[in-house]
């Protein structure tokens, strides 16, 4: 058994997201670093719970420009956290460290928690900052990282279900059509099936607007306890479930390339939960590519394995569509500076609170917030929800 | 000097038992002793069953394009890179030469051939006929 069945994971209401900030985004002043970008999102989302860097006592963090991250975090912050958590397991990374500030406050190691992560890869020459180095038995044959391997999934995904270009195309434009309703997004022009079609073809099948951007950009998320969360500013955001999962790490050792890891790291959060996909309000999910949209929606339960294509068809994501999903314009259309994982969070918080100015979800009180890490390889899920959605 | 190995451990190098293949032509692959299931990449372990008795074998290198992309460039026809699952099991990436870039399909049957590149010894994949090499060796 691979633990699938297996419940565990955060307890339901007793960890409160209590912050949430972005850096500038998009292309960012010249000279401004990483670090400088983590700090801005950082300062604001702690002053957002009436808090100061005084009282952070877990520190998480991941960057691909630096593997010690939470120590260069810690450092320019004037952080001394007893709890450290620098786990770095791709873009996903971010939500990953939600569940594990959760279960260390749980177990008592910290109270509160800073998750941070700052980027200047536009800035840097426009293209995806890695740490990643080819593996030796795909290297010979120069697939380019990371578009070529989730071009493999789709071409799979077409191949077993007869998924289109089109379908894919329509994840792009739902995208685009929420990041026209998000001032800080970094496109914002009108974007039809038909351009997605037209655009530069970079790794068959996949198009450049069938690629995240690669932007500049910073996120911070603060966490602690129910019970501390009380005594905060704002109303507290709370964790109800989470689950995480990976199953491999290049795209040659993944067993099957129209299933993702989500399935158990979806099953695993809705499990801790006690919820289904239909309670889901809004949904946010790690667009580091159309088709990603198409395999998590499959696989963490909000259609059957094959049929995300015609899912996502006639506008069912986009504004005003029967579930929400990527409601800040997502990787494809806001921001996306090559983790993009802690941006699902700050999202799906904000949706909670209801601050998504013309781009709010009326009346959500659950949401999912969904990393991916790898290609396709770690899978991280939250599902966060109001007062009112514990019930 | 001889090095010391753990107990029940091979002394072979993994990768290096599988580019000596190469350079004589042959694709090997891992069989595992305890599972008997494919492995690849070349490693020291089974990740199906956790068994060390992996030993090497040699592939009749025929399989099927399991997923392909064209990756496109600045200037030069688009190349293929495709992942192959051999009969025997495994699947690898690879690239399917002959044919444009474009006109690569998932489901096609392919057969092994050995191309440098950069020097080195590099498995690639020509199209083969329908219904060449056996193909009911697939144990997976």
């Amino acid at each position: 058994m691979t633990g699938t069945d297996q419940v565990g994971g955060p307890t339901k209401g007793r960890i409160a997201v209590v912050g949430v900030a972005e850096s500038d985004l998009g292309k960012v002043t010249d000279g401004l670093t990483p670090l400088d970008l983590a700090a801005q999102a950082a300062g604001a989302a702690l002053a957002e719970a009436g808090l100061t860097k005084d009282d952070v006592d877990g520190l998480f963090s991941a960057s691909s420009y630096h593997p010690n991250a939470t120590l260069e975090v810690g450092e320019y912050l004037g952080i001394r956290p007893r709890y450290s958590d620098g786990s770095s397991i791709g873009g996903s990374s971010f939500v990953s460290h939600l569940l594990h500030a959760a279960a260390a406050i749980e177990a008592g190691m910290c109270e509160v928690a800073l998750i941070a992560y700052g980027s200047t890869q536009r800035s840097d020459g426009g293209r995806l900052i890695t740490p990643s180095r080819p593996m030796p038995y795909e290297a010979p044959y120069h697939p380019r990282f990371p578009v070529s391997m989730y071009a493999l999934a789709a071409s799979r995904h077409m191949y077993e279900y007869g998924t289109t270009r089109e379908q894919l195309a329509e994840v792009a434009v739902a995208a685009r059509e929420w990041a026209r309703l998000n001032p800080k997004a970094f496109l914002r022009d009108p974007l039809t099936v038909e351009d997605v079609l037209a655009s530069r073809m970079v790794s068959s099948p996949l198009t450049v607007r069938d690629c995240c951007l690669v932007t500049d950009g910073g996120g911070a998320v603060v966490v602690t306890s129910a019970e501390r969360a009380r005594d905060l500013r704002g109303d507290p955001i709370y964790l109800l479930g989470g689950g995480e999962a990976h199953h491999h790490r290049n795209i040659s050792q993944m067993p099957d390339l129209t299933v993702t890891a989500a399935v158990d790291s979806g099953s695993r959060a809705f499990a801790a939960a006690g919820l289904l996909p239909e309670d889901v309000d809004v949904v946010q999910l790690y667009d580091a590519f159309t088709v990603n949209v198409l395999l998590f929606l499959e696989d963490l339960g909000f259609c059957e394995k094959g049929e995300g294509g015609a899912f996502v068809s006639g506008g069912r994501i986009a504004p005003g569509g029967e579930l929400p999903v990527n409601t800040n314009g997502g990787g494809l259309s806001y921001c996306h500076p090559g983790m993009y994982g802690i941006f699902v969070v700050i999202e799906a918080v904000r949706q909670l609170r209801g601050e998504g100015g013309d781009r709010q979800v009326a009346g959500a009180q659950v949401a999912l917030a969904h990393g991916n890490g790898g290609v396709l390889s770690s899978q991280v899920t939250a599902l966060l929800g109001t007062a009112a959605a514990l019930g | 000097m001889r090095p010391i190995t753990a107990e029940g451990a091979s002394e072979a190098v993994p990768g290096r038992t599988y580019a000596a293949g190469l350079a004589e032509g042959r694709l090997l692959f891992q069989e595992c002793g305890d599972c008997w299931r494919a492995v690849f990449f070349p490693r020291v372990a089974c990740p199906h069953c956790g068994g060390r008795a992996l030993r090497y074998r040699e592939s009749r290198g025929f399989g099927t394009v399991y997923a392909t992309t064209s990756v496109y460039r600045r200037s030069g026809e688009p190349y293929d890179v495709s992942l192959i699952d051999l009969d025997e099991g495994f699947r690898m990436m690879s690239r399917v030469d002959g044919p444009p870039a474009e006109d690569v399909e998932v489901g096609m049957r392919v057969r092994f051939a050995v191309e440098t590149v950069d020097g080195e010894p590099v498995a690639v994949f020509r199209p083969a006929a329908n219904g060449d090499g056996p193909t009911t060796g697939a144990r997976r």
